[in-house]
């Protein structure tokens, strides 16, 4: 029986172009006070563009009809647990969003003089402090834009240490489990990858590994947690083989919810990581941005750090632009602060205290839902669960039924699926990740739900197969779209009939 | 699907016909199979050369890539226009019309490591 | 619930970890502090910044209007709270939005396809180099001296490892790219030449001439923009093959740097080379309109070393406060606030003695005698004026330059103010 979720009107919505007709407008700016000035005249005739062709031309009804419309049609963490593995998908705070919003910090524009940005820039040390305490690590920088870019920051470090030291080297070590934005990376900065496998515990393989560590091993890259949620053991022991080389280690922080207040990076031998501020620090996801991937180094990177860092100079901040060794900028000016707000003001929410509770209680979610799914889903492997636990779907294949079907009909019990058929090592991967702020309540509901499925699964698999059924889409033709994408609307095309 | 008796096999699923000192290649029916719908298909320039064994395109379906690797070492002499607008085509029918490159072979090709149709079929379990 | 696990305390969840991996202190961090005193620290933080100043700073990052409808439709929890539209089904608003954010961004630009956003205008330029060099298979990039010095920098850092030397084509004495240096130095390794539009000195460059001389040699032009609002009066750069640019114009204010919005856009034949996330349309299984994300064999999540890029992310709330914004002013709206920018800015510009000649939009370049830019500035901020970017630190061989900004906010009293302190004696 389905509790979450029951049947309700939902408004249909055509494209904004579609709802647009000459003359319609829903702006008004004030009049000028100064002289009209001839376009052609002052830019050249050939310079001035006619009009912007199909340009929508709606009223502020419209406007706010068509995007409430559309938001209707989305799930979200407003609405319920949304258990994507390795994503982190908690309550983003509202006083978060006040506070980004508020003009001074709003309105601050990257160049303007220093005596009038001493706000901004005690936000941008304030947040770094935070996060080199909580990693343990020696500097912090926040101009990454996301983890991916985090990622590729850290790797220009690790190459930029290894040219100091005489020999760039030339592979990077990535294991089989690792997320696709790993090896993508190594290879922008030049590097050859290397993969290394996992043993039957999910684990990094320390024998594999330790043969595949030789001076031409520039650094590992590693998640831990590892992507099925389990910490690695002998994570002292996989340093320390990197280090005997003279190779670094990059850790993936993505999983970081497992960790803070309860292991930091820098005691395991981390030499450099990134975190993503918008799972661990709780900034919205936002339908898949922006974020921000802080990066946290010890001492030997300090001097590769990208430029410029913050300084202090008698009473105040200043950028020091004076960096002989720095990696040089990986984006424009400092980073996106109005995500390091949101994530300060959350750190400040909680303390040292409320972080490393936030932690257990996302631990104690994910050992919950694992010991009340055991017996209907085929647990991956036998060591402890941390913040998320992957499933196999093994024993519903065996009815002709995958893990991307039973996530789509976990879909008409009123949730969004978890992580479908990732991490690679594991066949069907089922990776589920509720996080801390998830009640008791929700998660019995979610449990209630994947045990209902289950038994579906024995008694009607084709309910399943042919699932969602409750939505006002049913599942898209995802081959159609590669195959003839369509990537824009175009006037002159008639597109399939609008929802009917 | 049958598998032709006059063309050889490799057990990373390609196809070979030669005729003379031409060699057409394509991608098994156990390859698209596996595959699944099949949305883009990535093929060399002609005049491009490729070793034995060396990788000179690859498929697509949505969520996968599969790189092709050459049976034979060869010069590309031609490319199969059909699948530019309709991979469909390459799982419909794999070992006929979906055919990938034409090869200009040397003359001094090896081919003995290759299978014959009633081997293959034994590799993939037929 | 720990009863059902088992455990006598929350702490045994991590009790199995060894001690010499396992944090047991406590995180030198304050305790939690309240809602309220978290407002408080921030407004706190606010105060000591610049309040109440009329900006005529540009230089990449602009100070417009942002209409209410903004905040309010990416307030909403189902397009503030939901992640990557990864579930079709049940992500069509954000998939809905993102697909006429890409028709915005093609009709804008006068490409033919764009992706779904990068993470600002900086990173994007690099990634539309790389796209240029895969697509023509040289190595050899040429980048204007006038593209903004930052994104210069990125560019380098970008490249770096990636096998693509970099070189400058120079600026003539009427501030646009010296296509002299250009025909000189073009040659058929190189892949692309990378100019920006309106520059970063604020003056339209030549499109047509330079996208002629580059595809004469079998490169590609890869124009980019810091300022989209020009793009509402000025002609497209449709000569252009890839298209980077800045939306942070339209999409938030200056927010001390980030988080903004790029865009990649592009000819459609280029389409399997452009990297990040796309929105395709296509039909479900009762043949209704949907969207879905499509040509994912380019990511990194299937291709991980053969990918595209390594991006991950893109801007989606970002983009989604773009989309708001150009909706709500539309195609006149565009204009006509593109016209009003052009006015204020030819306004002050007439008063101020201009360095360079050719057509500009809303920025340009003033010299100074007597006073120097320093002095000038710290006479405007005793009345509130923050005046513009003295150009030293970035060309020193423009040393004694200012660029200056005026948009559709900018105050004549203000720019009356700042004309009567620079011609002073």
């Amino acid at each position: 029986m389905i509790k979450k979720v029951s049947r309700h009107i939902v408004q249909n919505e055509l494209l904004i172009f579609e709802h647009s007709s000459p003359g319609k407008r829903g702006y008004q700016l004030p009049e000028l006070d100064v002289p009209d000035v001839d376009a052609e005249a002052a830019l050249g005739a050939q310079n001035v563009r006619e009009e912007i062709e199909d340009f929508p031309e709606i009223s502020e009804v419209e406007a706010i009809r068509h995007f409430t419309r559309l938001s209707t049609w989305n799930y979200a963490i407003d609405l319920g647990l949304y258990p994507l593995g390795s994503c982190t998908m908690k309550y983003n705070p509202r006083v978060n969003e006040l506070v980004a919003r508020i003009d001074g910090l709003a309105w601050a524009h990257p160049y303007q003089p220093e005596h009038l940005s001493q706000g901004c820039m005690e936000v941008v040390a304030a947040l770094e402090n935070a996060l080199a305490v909580i990693t343990g690590m020696d500097a912090v920088t926040l101009q990454p834009a996301a983890g991916a870019h985090g990622e590729f920051t850290g790797l220009l470090m690790i190459r930029a240490l290894q040219e100091h030291r005489g020999n760039a080297r030339k592979k990077i070590l990535v294991p089989d489990s690792a997320h696709g934005t790993n090896p993508a990376t190594a290879s922008m900065v030049g590097y050859a990858v290397e993969n290394v496998e996992s043993n039957d515990r999910g684990m990094v393989d320390t024998d594999r590994l330790s043969k595949h560590v030789t001076d031409e091993v520039a650094g590992l890259m590693i998640t831990n947690p590892n992507t099925v949620g389990v910490f690695e053991q002998d994570i002292k022991r996989i340093t320390g083989l990197l280090h005997e080389k003279g190779a670094l280690v990059y850790m993936d922080g993505a999983n970081m919810n497992a960790l803070v207040g309860v292991a930091r990076p820098a005691d395991f031998g981390i030499d450099v990581m990134h975190l993503n501020l918008h799972k661990t620090f709780s900034t919205p996801h936002g339908g898949g941005g922006p974020g921000s991937g802080a990066v946290a180094v010890r001492d030997i990177l300090k001097p590769f750090l990208p430029g410029p860092r913050l300084k202090r100079e008698s009473d105040r901040w200043t950028w020091n632009y004076d960096l002989p060794q720095s990696i040089g900028r990986v984006r424009s000016f400092y980073g996106n602060f109005g995500v390091l707000v949101r994530a300060l003001a959350y750190i400040m929410a909680h303390g040292g205290d409320g972080l490393r509770r936030a932690t257990l209680d996302a631990l104690m979610n994910a050992n919950y839902l694992r010991k009340k799914l055991e017996a209907h889903y085929e647990i991956a492997y036998q060591s402890p669960t941390m913040h998320e636990c992957v499933f196999s779907d093994d024993r519903q294949a065996r009815k002709g039924v995958r893990t991307g079907d039973i996530a789509k009909r976990l879909i008409d019990y009123g949730f969004h699926p978890y992580t479908v058929s990732f991490p690679l090592i594991v066949r069907g991967a089922l990776m589920i990740e509720p996080t801390e702020t998830e009640s008791k309540q929700e998660l019995d509901l979610f449990v209630d739900a994947m045990i209902s499925i289950a038994q579906e699964v024995e008694d009607n698999p084709e309910l399943v197969l042919q699932a969602p059924h409750s939505t006002r889409t049913s599942r898209v033709d995802e081959v159609t779209a590669a195959r003839r994408p369509i990537l824009r609307w175009k006037p002159s095309v008639q597109s399939a009939q609008a929802a009917d | 699907m049958t598998y032709p008796e006059n063309y050889k096999y490799t057990k990373e699923h390609e196809w070979v016909l030669v005729e003379g000192d031409t060699g057409t290649v394509g991608i098994t029916d156990h390859a698209q199979e596996e595959l699944g719908d099949i949305v883009y298909v990535d093929l060399p320039k002609v005049g491009a050369t490729f070793d034995k064994g060396q990788s000179f395109g690859s498929v697509e379906s949505v969520k996968a890539v599969s790189d092709i690797y050459s049976p034979v070492a060869g010069e590309v002499m031609a490319t199969n226009d059909l699948l530019t607008h309709h991979p469909e085509k390459l799982n419909e029918d794999p070992h006929g019309a979906a055919w990938l490159v034409k090869l200009k072979l040397p003359a001094a090709g090896d081919l003995s490591d290759l299978l014959s149709a009633e081997d293959y079929q034994k590799y993939i379990g037929g | 619930m720990l009863a059902v696990l088992g455990l006598p305390a929350e702490e045994d969840l991590v009790s199995y970890l060894s001690a010499d991996v396992r944090f047991d202190g406590k995180l030198d961090l304050e305790n939690g502090k309240s809602e309220y005193e978290i407002v408080d620290y921030f407004k706190a933080r606010a105060a000591r910044n610049a309040n109440g100043y009329a900006s005529f700073l540009g230089a990449g990052v602009y100070n417009h209007y942002r209409p209410v409808l903004c905040d309010v439709v990416v307030s909403r929890g189902e397009f503030l709270t939901s992640y990557t539209p990864y579930q079709a089904e049940i992500s069509q608003g954000t998939l809905t939005t993102i697909f006429e954010f890409q028709t915005m961004v093609c009709q804008l630009t006068g490409m033919e396809v764009a992706n779904a956003s990068m993470y600002d205008g900086s990173s994007a330029v690099p990634e539309g180099a790389m796209m240029a060099a895969r697509l023509t298979r040289r190595d050899k990039i040429l980048v204007a001296r006038s593209v903004h010095p930052e994104y210069r920098e990125v560019l380098a850092t970008y490249l770096k490892h990636g096998g693509l030397p970099v070189s400058e084509i120079g600026y003539g004495p009427n501030g646009l790219l010296d296509l002299d240096a250009l025909t000189r130095g073009i040659d058929d390794s190189v892949a692309a030449l990378i100019v920006q539009t309106p520059n970063f000195f604020g003056l339209l460059e030549q499109i047509d001439e330079l996208a002629h001389i580059v595809h004469s040699k079998g490169a590609l032009l890869v124009v980019a923009f810091t300022e989209a609002v020009a793009l509402g009066l000025i002609e497209p750069p449709r000569e252009a093959d890839i298209v980077v640019g800045e939306l942070q114009s339209f999409a938030t204010p200056p927010s001390y740097g980030g988080p903004y919005a790029g865009i990649i856009a592009s000819k459609d034949k280029f389409v399997r080379q452009l990297p990040g996330r796309l929105v395709g349309e296509t039909t479900d299984s009762e043949g209704r309109r949907a969207f879905c994300l499509t040509l994912a064999t380019r990511e990194q999540h299937i291709r991980r070393e053969k990918a595209t890029s390594n991006i991950c992310t893109n801007q989606a709330l970002i983009a989604l406060m773009a989309t708001v914004y150009m909706t709500v002013y539309g195609k006149e709206g565009m204009r006509e606030l593109a016209q009003q920018n052009l006015s204020k800015a030819h306004y002050l510009a007439s008063k101020l003695p201009r360095k360079f000649d050719a057509p500009f939009f809303n920025e340009f370049v003033v010299t100074t005698n007597g006073k120097s830019a320093d002095e000038i500035n710290r006479e405007l901020l005793v009345h509130n004026i923050i005046g513009g970017l003295p150009l030293d630190r970035y060309y020193p061989e423009l040393t004694g330059g200012v660029l200056l900004c005026a948009t559709e906010m900018s105050k004549r009293s203000d720019m009356d103010r700042i004309a009567a302190v620079w011609n002073e004696k």
